[in-house]
Parts: C-alpha cells; structure tokens; sequence
C-alpha cells in the first residue's frame, strides 16, 4: 500500500491536524464475500420467480360477464417453501445497515432501532382512514403529540404529518410559499436555489411552475451573499437552503442571509436532509426559516426499505399555519380533531401520509428524548471528524458536522466506490456534489463504533492505495461483478416479459 | 451506555464509550464535542426541547396506551383503502433487515436481492396491465393520478391542458390532483356519471382537443364496475389525450385488461396486497406504455449483464430523475415506496394467479351476496347502483347515513357516511366472520 503523505499537509480551512496516523493492521484485513446464489445456467444468478414456477390461469366462469374480465392470468405461482426460499436469497444478496457501514452521504442511514417495528405492526394502529375522529382518539392523539415534538425539535409553530416523502415534503412547502404569496395578491415567479443542494430542491420548485435561479456556491463552499443578493429581488418567491450544507458546512451568515431573502418579501425554505447534524444544538426556526421538512427516514432512524417508504413532515412558522395540507390535528378541550386550515393549499396524499413512518418516527423520539438526541448529533459529528481524520483522501472543505467531502483526487471516484464494496463497506455518496472533484461524500452517522469506523477507514485508504486497473476491475466480492449501465440504459429491459422478447 | 431499561444519558443507538469519545476527540484535535459544532452564538440553541427520554419498554408502552384509545371497531370500510389477510410469510421475509434497511440501489452490484424482487414488481404490473412499462412505485395512488396528468404534458401528441375526472372521485384524491396540476397551469374538470359508471355520451360533449387526459376508474370510488371503457378509451384518443385508468391488482387479475381498453397510463394503489388496513399508508402504481419510457417519473430497474456475463439488476434511465436531471426532471420524488412494493409481490407470488382470481371473484360475489342482505333489511335498499360492483356498493337508507354511522359505531361496527341517505359498505375476506352481526346491527339501526 503506497501512503499519500502528501495528503496529509496543511488543509485549506483552518484547523489543526495530526501530523500522523496509524492504520490499524488488524482491522484493515475486513473482507466480505456477499452470498451469490447461482443455479446451472451460466448466465444468470438466482432465477427469476417466474423461472421458477410460473403459471397460466385462463378466466372462464367468473361471476362476471365475460365481456368484462380478462381472458387469462400469467404469473408465478411458487409454493410457500419456495416463495420463503426465493425472498430468504434475495436479501442475502443485499446490504443494509444490519449488515455493516453505510456511510452514505445525505442519506443518514443510522441504525434502525427494532422496537419501533413492534410498535408499527400494532393490530391497534392498523386502522382505516375514514373512520369518525371520535373513534380514532388514539391515533389523533398520537399524532398532535408528534407534531407537537416536531415543532419543537425544529423551532416551528405548526406541523403537518402529511408528506409522504422528503421531496413531497418541499413540494408541500413550496406550495405553501406559493399560497402565501397569492394570499397577498403578490405573483412571484422563481425559486432560488445554491448549486450544491439536492436535487430535489430544483426538480419540486420546477414542479410546483417557479423558475429556478441557480446561486453558484462562495470559495468557502457556503452562500456566496454577493451572489445572493443578485439572484434575490421581487421575483423571488423563496430560496431553498439546507444546512449544515451539502459539504457539511453550516452556513454562518444564515442570519443575513435571511434578511436578504426576507427584505425582499421572500420566505426562506429548510431542506432537512441534514437535520441529524444540530439536534439541540441548532433550530431552523431560530434560524429565520420560515418553512422546512424533516427527512423522519433520516433524522429519526426510520428504515429506508431499500427507497422507500419515508416520511417529510412541514413545519412552518405561525404566520404560514393557515396554508397547511388538509387535515391538520388539534386539541380541543381534551379531544383531538381533524380540521381544514382557513387558506389550506388542500391536500399532498390521498388520506393522512405515511402512518406506520410516523409511529415509528414518534418511538424514536420519545425513545431519544432531549439527551438523547442532542447525544445524537454529537456523536454523527464526532463519527464525521474522526472517520475524515483517519483517511487518506483530501477533505478540501470544513469546518464539516455530521458528514464530509472528500476528494478521490487522481482517482475515479465511482470507480474506488466499487473497489470500496470489495472490503465490505456501502461506499459513500459519489462526484457530487460538484464544487469537489471526484467527490466522496461520506455520512458515517452516530451508530458506527470507534472500530467499525477504524475498518472504515481502513476501506477507504486501501482503495486510495490500489492502482486504478485494482478499481476497474472492481467489484469482485459482491453478489455481482460490475454491471453495465450503458446497456441497461441503451436496451431497456425492464420487465421479464422484455426478457422473453430479446 | 446501557441497553437496559434503567436509562442511561445518551443515545442508546450511539454506541461510543467515554473512553472512546476521548480518544475519538484527541484523533481530531478537539478539547470537547461541543467545539466540534461550527455554529453562531447568536443562532446556537441553548434552550430544552422538554421531551423526556423513555426506556424501550416505556416508550411501547406509552404507544399502547395512546392506541388503546382507538375504538375496537369491525370496519366495512373502503372507498381506496381497502383490507385483504396478509400472510404471515410476507411479513416475515419482508422485515429481514437486508432489506428494510437497505437504501436506493445506487450501487447494484450489493443489492442486487432489491433489485431483483423490485424487477419482478415492475414485470408482476406488466402482466395485470399489459402495458410495457411499470415504474418501481410512487407514493399512492392520488400522486401516481397527479404524475400521471403532468406526463400528460410531456408526451408530445398531448397539446391539451383539461384534465377530465369522474364526479365519483374520492375528494382527497382530487385537490392531490389539482396540486400537482398548479405548477403546469392544467385545469381539473369533473364529467358527468349515471348510474353509478361514466356518462359516455355527457363525456363525448365535454370533451375537446384541449384535453390533455381523461381519467376513469374501474372499480370506482363506489364499488362500480365500469362496462365501457373502452369507449372512454376512443373518446380520449379521438381527441389526442391521454386515458388513464384507475385501478388495483386484485382488480386487475379479473377485470378487463388495460391494455385492451385503450389505457396510456394505469394507476393505482397496490398497498391492498401485502399491507393492509395501515391508516390510508399506500403504494402508488405507476405504469403506462413503453413509447412513454423516457417521461415515465420515479426509478426503473433494468435487467443488464455484470463482468462475468451474467445477467443483473440496476437502476436504470436516471437521466430522467431529480438527481441527475434537477429541474428538467420527470418528476422531483426520490424516497419512494420501495419496501411497500416489495411486500405486494411477496403476496402476489404467494396467491399466484388462481389465488388472485379467486380473491378477485370472492370481492364480486361478497359484494353480491352482502348488498342482496341489506337489501332485505326494511329502511335499506342495496345497491344503489344496479351494477356490478367489486368490494363494495352504496346503500340507501330511510334513516339519516350520519345516524346510521353513529348507531352502528356503538354497536362496534364501521361504515362510510356519502350522502344524506347513503351509506357505503365494504366487504372483504377479513370481515367475513362479522357479515352476521353486522346484517343484524344494522337491521336494528335502520329502523
């Protein structure tokens, strides 16, 4: 392995660093061969369900007309057996967070706690969503104290539980800018957003019809407020910003930069993907935020489910309460209730949201409480410095919280990710964001040990020692080797119905 | 640190001794955790969020205790969210933690498990559709409707900006719609509906070549099965819109195929299959035909090759999506509906097609079978409609529907309020062993 000491010299941000470290010999021999089921054929590794057993069922004395059904029914038809082995092999060819580091940027995959599962899969939680308020005091109940944390946690008045995802979260806050503004006879046109956020800040604001003004980010990697203060003016119906941002980076001016935003009668928008960075040190509210969502998927350790499902509550400012989705939840002299706010922008799901999310989103809270999540936070940054102290690669921008930059340097950095699963780890996010070359953006969170993230580490300073054919070639120890995205891309076969075609 | 219930300070799921803190902070260069934050005094929280940490036992039981609150009813409930037994394989295999706890398949190579049972949900909705393309899922199936009226304006041969919708449609399901209508200035228009299915004729007068979808649902909202879509179908391409159709799986492994009625675009909720009553929690369904592929929103996984030639999983098309197109994307949604999806096929694998049609037949003649009841009941005639229904139907009773719901909650049961005089019921396997107590409370409410 060939140290990069040249990595080691002064950083470009000012802070004091070692001058030495020691790799840890005896975690850097971590290995993981993931199963790789495999049957006779060549071409192939665990047979689709439909090579299995598939059958075809022709529709024929059905109690409906034969006009208006269909002629027949081709799927798989697997025995339960089959059907437990087929699935039990299909997770085995898969990596979450149970089964070792997932230093995702942006993602914040934390450990889910088990609890919150029994509690989501209670038979009294499993209600229908049309049933009188009078009978569902209990979920109503649970919900306003959810909201009530939410609001506290994030320094907001209001909470709507509704959103079902991060991104129709911001669709909900920017249609709630969006009323605001109309509210008072006030058409604004566009959306500001820095170059750095996510790009979900672009696509919701282009969906709810703003243009998008791009805010190319300072030297610092933060808010440019020269910049700003050109991109803002009367049009501007809200700048999008989260912080800390995408480089890890708080945004130290937020104070100004709200008034910027403000005095030019914008609202200013909290994007809450990095949330698990300030918990009880810092609230958007506080920040002069007047709109934000938390990612409770991120945040609130709520398990991603391989994409999905998560949850994006809004919180906003008193002011904005009166455009909430509808429902919203309240208390009245001891009851709770649903009822429509006085200007709602109507409603973002069909009924309340992701409902089992925020059970378990309500758990982990009370679970938490202050201490614990204050602890939370101190942790995910101490985890961030320490894990970025202990690499080889460039971290060109600090000080960082809860997550890090770095740079793969002479390196592909799509490349040393793949390298990076062969010494079994998830590899961190990659070439974005953009202001860093070769980008590796890496969010160990708080549930990594000092040894797990010592074999983390050591990860990543093997792959910065590998030659670039070692990265190529990779990955070799995962179910697959290295897939080919221009074909998939090129010959869509999206179905196994496509298969049989090609 | 301690995992038991005698709380200690910290996070419980932040597993660093004090020991290894200090070490951690002299790594770093740090004096103390606090010196590690990079914020303004002037914007530092300082204050308490007054929320007391709980032990694991505790904080189930604080849940249990709120919950208990719940009414125990027995609900015949539906009208989009509907209730099937879920089988206990689905909710094994599916809580392992590979997968729950897995992310967006960004790198394939490590999940290509997902990949593989998300490709076989996507092939699983080609084969009830008959349409080329199924996405791996969207929220529910009021955002897939409001994705599907914005593609509208992505497929060139749409010129028109008039959404054309049912006036049977649930009403959340609607200002979803008109939301995602908002950004691309699209106006939402209900036709009309007689006897309980779409007024072709009504329909063929309202709509224009300014129409940029037309949106039907079988079965609709109250339970009706719908008889001619395929002339809703002719309608919306006479006049170069899109149909969309409305629909659910178990529906679908009877019904007619969408594919044979002229559907562009079917949507849906999935959720029925593999979850349950969960509180309206759902699974959007998002498919439409492969000529629309490059404007489809959300993920698609693609079958390819790996280095050893062997065939494999991924993401595929992302230059569609929010995280590398941004604003031109199809669609801003990136947490989907993943494990949701999961959960269906693993249920749908687990009837296969004969359990699938049989549960599909069993909806219609529960349906059947259950309205001819009530309509025996003096104070109620069932169905309102004189059609065919699927799970459920409307009822009229004598007796105010709101008096109705409220005397039936007290003897323990559950019902949709419509109308003055309507109720709605809905009936499936789950409530099979309550049908005759229900008859009878409600032959004692309808009086």
């Amino acid at each position: 392995m060939s140290l990069r000491f040249a990595l080691l010299s002064e950083t470009p941000w000012d802070k004091p660093r070692p001058t030495s470290f020691t790799l840890d010999t005896e975690v850097s021999r971590v290995k993981y061969d993931q199963a790789r089921w495999t049957d006779d054929s060549d071409d192939r590794y665990e047979p689709l369900l439909s090579e299995k057993a598939n059958e075809t069922v022709e529709v024929e004395d059905s109690p409906l007309p034969d006009d208006l059904t269909r002629d027949s029914l081709s799927l798989p038809d697997p025995a339960e057996p089959e059907l437990a082995r087929h699935y039990t092999r299909l997770s085995q060819m898969n990596y979450g967070v149970e089964s070792g580091p997932f230093p995702l940027g942006s993602c914040t995959m934390k450990y889910n706690p088990s609890f919150t599962e029994d509690v989501a899969a209670r038979a009294d939680a499993a209600i229908h969503p049309d049933r009188p308020d009078s009978t569902v005091q209990g979920t109503l109940a649970l919900c306003h104290r959810l909201q009530d944390y939410l609001g506290r946690i994030g320094g907001m008045d209001a909470v709507t539980l509704q959103p079902p995802a991060g991104a129709a979260g911001e669709f909900t806050g920017i249609q709630i800018a969006k009323a605001y503004h109309e509210n008072n006879g006030d058409e604004r046109t566009e959306v500001v957003i820095p170059d750095s956020a996510h790009g979900t800040n672009f696509a919701t604001a282009a969906m709810a019809g703003y243009e998008v003004v791009e805010l190319p980010s300072g030297d610092d990697g933060r808010v440019d407020i020269e910049a700003l203060e050109a991109a803002v003016g009367d049009d501007t119906a809200a700048l999008m910003l989260t912080n800390p941002n995408t480089l890890g980076l708080f945004e130290r001016d937020i104070e100004h930069v709200a008034d910027i935003v403000h005095d030019a009668g914008g609202l200013l928008y909290y994007d809450g993907a990095n949330l698990n960075a300030l918990l009880g040190r810092a609230r958007p509210g506080d920040m002069g935020f007047d709109v934000m969502h938390y990612n409770v998927h991120k945040t609130f350790a709520t398990p991603h489910g391989g994409g999905g499902p998560g949850a994006g509550p809004v919180g906003v400012r008193e002011e904005l309460a009166q455009f909430l989705p509808d429902p919203h939840v309240r208390e009245r002299g001891g009851n709770y209730e649903h009822y429509e706010p006085d200007n709602t922008i109507g409603k973002v799901h069909g009924f309340y949201g992701n409902w089992p999310v925020l059970l378990k989103t309500f758990a982990y809270i009370a679970r938490l409480g202050d201490e614990g999540l204050r602890d939370a936070s101190a942790k995910a940054v101490l985890n961030a410095n320490y894990l970025a102290e202990q690499i080889e690669y460039e971290v060109p921008f600090g000080p960082f919280h809860h997550e890090f930059v770095a740079s793969a340097g002479e390196q592909d950095a799509a490349d040393a990710a793949k390298r990076m699963l062969d010494y079994g780890v998830h590899p961190p996010t990659t070439k974005w964001p953009e202001i860093v070359d070769e980008a590796l953006m890496t969010e160990p969170t708080e549930s990594e040990t000092k040894r797990s993230l010592d074999q983390l580490a050591a990860a990543f300073n093997a792959v910065a020692g590998d030659s670039d054919a070692e990265l190529a070639d990779a990955p070799s120890r995962p179910a697959a080797k290295r897939i080919d995205q221009a074909t998939a891309a090129r010959n869509p076969r999206l179905s196994w119905q496509a298969l049989d075609d090609t | 640190m301690s995992n038991s219930d005698s709380h200690a300070t910290g996070s419980p799921y932040a597993p660093q001794t004090a020991a290894e803190t200090a070490a951690m902070l002299d790594a770093v260069g740090a004096d103390d955790l606090e010196s590690l934050f990079d914020v303004p005094e002037s914007v530092a929280f300082d204050g308490e969020f007054g929320i007391d940490a709980r032990s694991e036992r505790a904080a189930r039981r604080e849940v249990a205790g709120l919950l208990g609150r719940n009414a125990d009813l027995t609900e015949f409930l539906g009208r989009g969210h509907y209730d099937h037994y879920v089988p206990s394989v689905v909710d094994d295999l599916a809580s392992r933690s590979e997968f729950l706890t897995s992310y967006t398949q960004y790198q394939p190579e490590v999940a290509q498990g997902f990949l593989q049972a998300l490709f076989e949900f996507q092939s699983m909705l080609v084969e009830l559709t008959g349409l080329g393309v199924a996405n791996c899922s969207m929220y529910d199936d009021a955002t897939a409707l409001g994705e599907a009226a914005t593609l509208s304006q992505r497929v060139r041969s749409v010129s028109g900006d008039r959404i054309l919708v049912p006036e049977h449609l649930r009403e959340g399901k609607r200002t979803v719609l008109s939301n995602y209508a908002d950004g691309p200035d699209l106006t939402v228009e209900s036709y009309p509906m007689t006897d309980g299915v779409v007024d072709v004729a009504a329909l063929s007068d309202q709509i224009g070549d300014d129409t940029a979808m037309v949106y039907a649902e079988s079965p609709t909202v109250r339970g009706v099965i719908e008889e001619r879509l395929g002339a809703v179908g002719d309608l919306a391409h006479d006049h170069e819109a899109l149909f969309c159709l409305g629909s659910d799986p178990i529906a679908l492994s009877l019904l007619e195929r969408p594919a044979d009625v002229g559907a562009d675009v079917v949507v849906g909720d999935a959720a029925s299959l593999g979850t349950g009553t969960a509180y309206g929690f759902g699974l959007g369904m998002f498919v439409t035909r492969e000529e629309y592929l490059r404007q489809v929103p959300g993920r698609l996984v693609g079958a390819s090759e790996d280095a050893a030639d062997r065939r494999a999983y991924t993401l595929t098309l992302q230059t569609r999506e929010q995280h590398i197109r941004k604003e031109r994307a199809t669609s801003n949604i990136c947490t989907n509906q993943a494990w949701v999806a999961l959960r269906t096929a693993m249920h749908a694998a687990w009837l296969g097609p004969d359990g699938l049609i049989d549960l599909a037949e069993d909806c219609v003649t529960r349906a059947r079978d259950l309205s001819d009841r009530l309509d025996d009941i003096v104070g109620v005639q069932a169905p309102v409609h004189d059609r065919h229904h699927f799970r459920e139907f409307l009822a009229r009773t004598d007796q105010p529907a709101s008096a109705i719901v409220a005397d039936l909650a007290a003897e323990g049961f559950a019902v949709h309020a419509v109308g003055d005089h309507l109720v709605q019921v809905c009936a499936t396997e789950t409530t099979a062993e309550a049908e005759d107590e229900f008859v009878a409370a409600l032959r004692e409410v309808a009086k």
